[in-house]
Formats: C-alpha cells, structure tokens, sequence
C-alpha cells in the first residue's frame, strides 16, 4: 500500500476553503508534497463543490457540481483527484456513489454537462482521495521515519477528523476494508502519519465527534459549546496540540475556542495546527513555510518550547 | 443519581459537576458514576426519540441499550449517524471504568466519560433545539429533500 506510485502524482483540488480561511492547509499541502517527492497539478477552473448550502437546496445539482470537477480531472488526464478538505472530499465521494447508483442523478448530470459544453462525468473514471490517503499511501510511515529531520517528540496530540471524514459510510467503500484501511469509526490514518513524525498520539474520545460547522452562523452558541467540549476533552487526555485536516473543523475550533473565552469565559490552552503543518516542521520545512503564523491559534510558543519553532 | 427524569439541559449540568469534581469524590464512586453516566446517554436518546413520536426501545443491541436506541433514532435518518461513535465511546468509557474501578488515574477517565456524554447532550440538544430549521448536521438529507427529488432546480435551468 505505502509507496504506491498511483498516487505520487494527482490532480489537486484545493476548494473555496484553501483559497480563504484554510490558506494555511493549502500552503502547508503543497510545501509537504514538494518535500516529500509528490506532485500536485490542479485542476483547471475548478468549481465550488456545493458544500453544504447547494445540497441543502437541491442535492442533485451539488452532484453536478462535483461531477464537474471529476469531469475536467478526466479531461486533464488524471485517475486520481486529491482532495484535503472534508466537505470537498465528502462531496465528490458523494457524487461518484450517486452517479453510479441513481438514475435521476445520472439524467440531471447528463442535462447539465451537455448545457454546460462538457464532457459528462461517467462513475468510475476518477478516484478521489483525501491529503490523508496521499501521504499515507504514497510514502507511508516508514517513508516518513526516513524523511524525519525535526521529530515532534514531545508533542502530544489529539487528532480531530470530523464528522464528514468517515460518512456516511456507504459512499466510501475502500473503508472498512481490514488492515491498512482507514476505519469509519476509528479513523487512524493521520495518528498513524504524525506518529510516524515522532508525535505521541493521545487517546481521544471524540475524534469524529460534530463541532457544530453547520450551525455555526445560525446557532452559534451550541457551536461554541460544541468545540469548547472537543477541546477541553483533548486537554483532559493530556494533548498539547489537536490537529486537523479539514480547514472547516480547523476554522471552527479556532474561532470559537476565542468565541468560547469571550461569552462563556472558558478558556482552554490548546493548540491548534493542520496535520500538513506539523507534518511539515517534523520534515525540516519552518513554521513560516507552513503557515503557522496565518493560523488563529497562536501555537509559535509551544513550537518554539518542542524545538519546531 | 438516577437519569431517569432529567432533562438534556439538566444532564449537560450533571455531566458538568461531574467533569468539575475533585479526584477524591469521583474515585471512591467509580462504579456508580459509570452507570449513571450511561444512563444519562440513553436519556438523551430516549429524549429525542419521544420528541420524533417514536417509543424508545428496550432491546440491547452489542449487549448494551443505548447502542439499540441509537440504531432506533438512525433508522431512516442518516443524519442521526453522526453521534454514532459519540455513542459508541459512551460504552467504551463505561466499560472502561467498570474494567478497573481503583485505577489510578480513574478519576480522569470518568471526567473524560462525562466530556463524551456532554458531547452527546450538546449534538442532541442542538438538534432538538434546530429541528424546522434544517438538519443539525453537515451529513444530513437535505430540507427540501421532497421538493429535491424532483429535481426542479434542474428542470428549472434547462427551461
């Protein structure tokens, strides 16, 4: 599985997200896959996947968005399309699982590419994988052990995946599958990745469990709740940092670990850093290089403390 | 303490008490706080599958009712999958307890325990409190599902 050449070299979808908020993901994605060998080409006038607020109105259309972006990856001569953002991810592993098995998806994919002057995606043509698969299946944890210059021992981290990594489980078959695959209700790939990179990997409870992103306009105060919750439960399991890999969950557990100290006066210590960027520091890339200093959670010091600074 | 007639606001207070205790109240009571924190995850679930008109059901399923309820709440609502594992770590912690109930460090599992039941009582109880206004989750079907399986939006554009 490690090493598998399919995936040194993929189309690259970086989402509104990447380019707004989650800038920090992007940069660090990108300055991991040039140090670690892999190359990432994205894809040509990419479109929004829907996220949540097109599926929310009409599910069908979002599958045509996403189909979309499976259709210019075909074009551009790629099988594989990498996505790091779980709402991107989870979109176009939606969409493929559609097209292939609702008919009325296929018919309104059908109408629409043709209106559009594209080609129509068909189910099957192109594997998405997230920037956990990428690593993990391309170099792997003793490719990883090899490329170590700044070990992050001494780091203690609970690793934080969301809710939209793992489900719903149908739409992503290649889980659950023994040995070697990611599990939908322990989900291990990114413990296993920073592990790899010398981190000690705390036992955390509620690694998948909802921050409230979707509500966190329209009810912010369970939002908050929710995320001083995750984050007070990662410092009880003794964790230094959590780290992510969905700028959505990053962005909410940053703002609201502020919002939750302004209205509720909790106020918890932890960290918060993309799995890219820690990844990144433990391959000898700077904190600059990676976007620390773009994140909210001001995690310089502790770097700084671990020799990663 | 028994769960049997708190409400969720009451169990996010309880599981709030519980996480502030000192060491020494928590330990000696172990056992019990494991089964009342249990018993407060299925009152979540009991609370929410009333409030949908449904009767909680008294089967076990993995040998423990809670993991049943949430099968009884997820049937049909996939958007319900997403406290899934919260439940599946409420068993966990409860067995972890019950597993070695002098441990030394078992005072930190039990707050760790009622942080995973807080949890459930937040997800539930945002849901409950946002229910009209759409699903409480990024997975869940859409509003206009009915409307979306016609897809008018669709046909809408190509007229």
């Amino acid at each position: 599985m490690a090493g598998d050449m399919k995936y040194k070299k993929v189309a690259y979808y970086p989402g509104c997200a990447l380019e707004g908020s989650g800038h920090a993901y992007n940069r660090s994605t990108k300055a991991v896959g040039k140090e670690l060998g892999l190359d990432l080409v994205e894809i040509k006038n990419w479109n929004c996947c829907g996220a949540m607020e097109v599926k929310n109105i009409d599910p069908k259309i979002q599958t045509y968005l996403s189909a979309r972006n499976l259709s210019i990856t075909e074009e551009m001569g790629f099988d594989t399309v990498m996505a790091p953002c779980n709402g991107c991810y989870h979109n176009l592993k939606k969409a493929e699982y559609d097209l292939d098995h609702d008919e009325t998806s296929k018919e309104v994919n059908n109408r629409l590419s043709s209106k559009a002057g594209h080609k129509t995606y068909e189910a099957g043509k192109v594997e998405t994988i997230h920037a956990l698969d990428w690593i993990k299946k391309s170099i792997g944890e003793d490719g990883i052990r090899e490329r170590v210059k700044n070990s992050l021992q001494g780091i203690k981290v609970a690793n934080y995946y969301g809710c939209m990594y793992t489900r719903p489980r149908h739409i992503f078959p290649e889980k659950d599958q023994g040995p070697g695959s990611e599990s939908t209700s322990k989900p291990h790939y990114m413990d296993d990745i920073l592990a790899a990179a010398g981190a000690e990997n705390v036992d955390f409870p509620l690694k998948t469990a909802c921050c409230g992103g979707a509500h966190t306009l329209s009810d912010s105060d369970t939002s908050t709740k929710l995320v001083l919750n995750i984050l007070t439960a990662a410092e009880a399991c003794g964790a230094d940092v959590v780290a992510t890999e969905c700028p959505t969950c990053h962005t909410g557990l940053e703002m609201h670990q502020i919002r939750a100290e302004k209205v509720l006066g909790r106020k918890t210590n932890i960290k918060i850093l993309y799995f890219t960027q820690l990844l990144g520091m433990a391959l000898g890339l700077s904190a600059k290089k990676v976007g620390v200093n773009e994140n909210f959670s001001d995690a310089r010091s502790l770097l700084k403390e671990k020799g990663l600074g | 303490m028994s769960a049997e007639r708190l409400t969720i606001d009451e169990i996010e207070q309880r599981a709030d008490a519980i996480i502030a205790a000192p060491d020494e109240d928590l330990a000696p009571r172990a056992e019990a706080l494991a089964a009342e924190l249990l018993s407060m995850s299925e009152v979540i679930l009991e609370t929410w599958l009333v409030a949908k008109g449904q009767v909680p059901t008294d089967d076990k399923h993995e040998g423990f009712r809670l993991i049943a309820l949430h099968r009884q709440a997820a049937k049909g609502n996939p958007s319900f999958n997403a406290c899934r594992e919260t439940c599946r770590e409420a068993v966990y912690h409860h067995n972890l307890i019950l597993h070695d109930p002098a441990a030394d460090d078992i005072a930190r599992t039990i707050r760790v325990g009622a942080m995973v039941v807080r949890h459930l009582a937040l997800f539930i109880g945002g849901k409950l409190q946002a229910d009209g206004l759409g699903e409480f989750c990024c997975s869940s079907r859409p509003i206009r599902q009915a409307d979306a399986a016609k897809t008018e939006t669709a046909g809408a554009m190509e007229a």
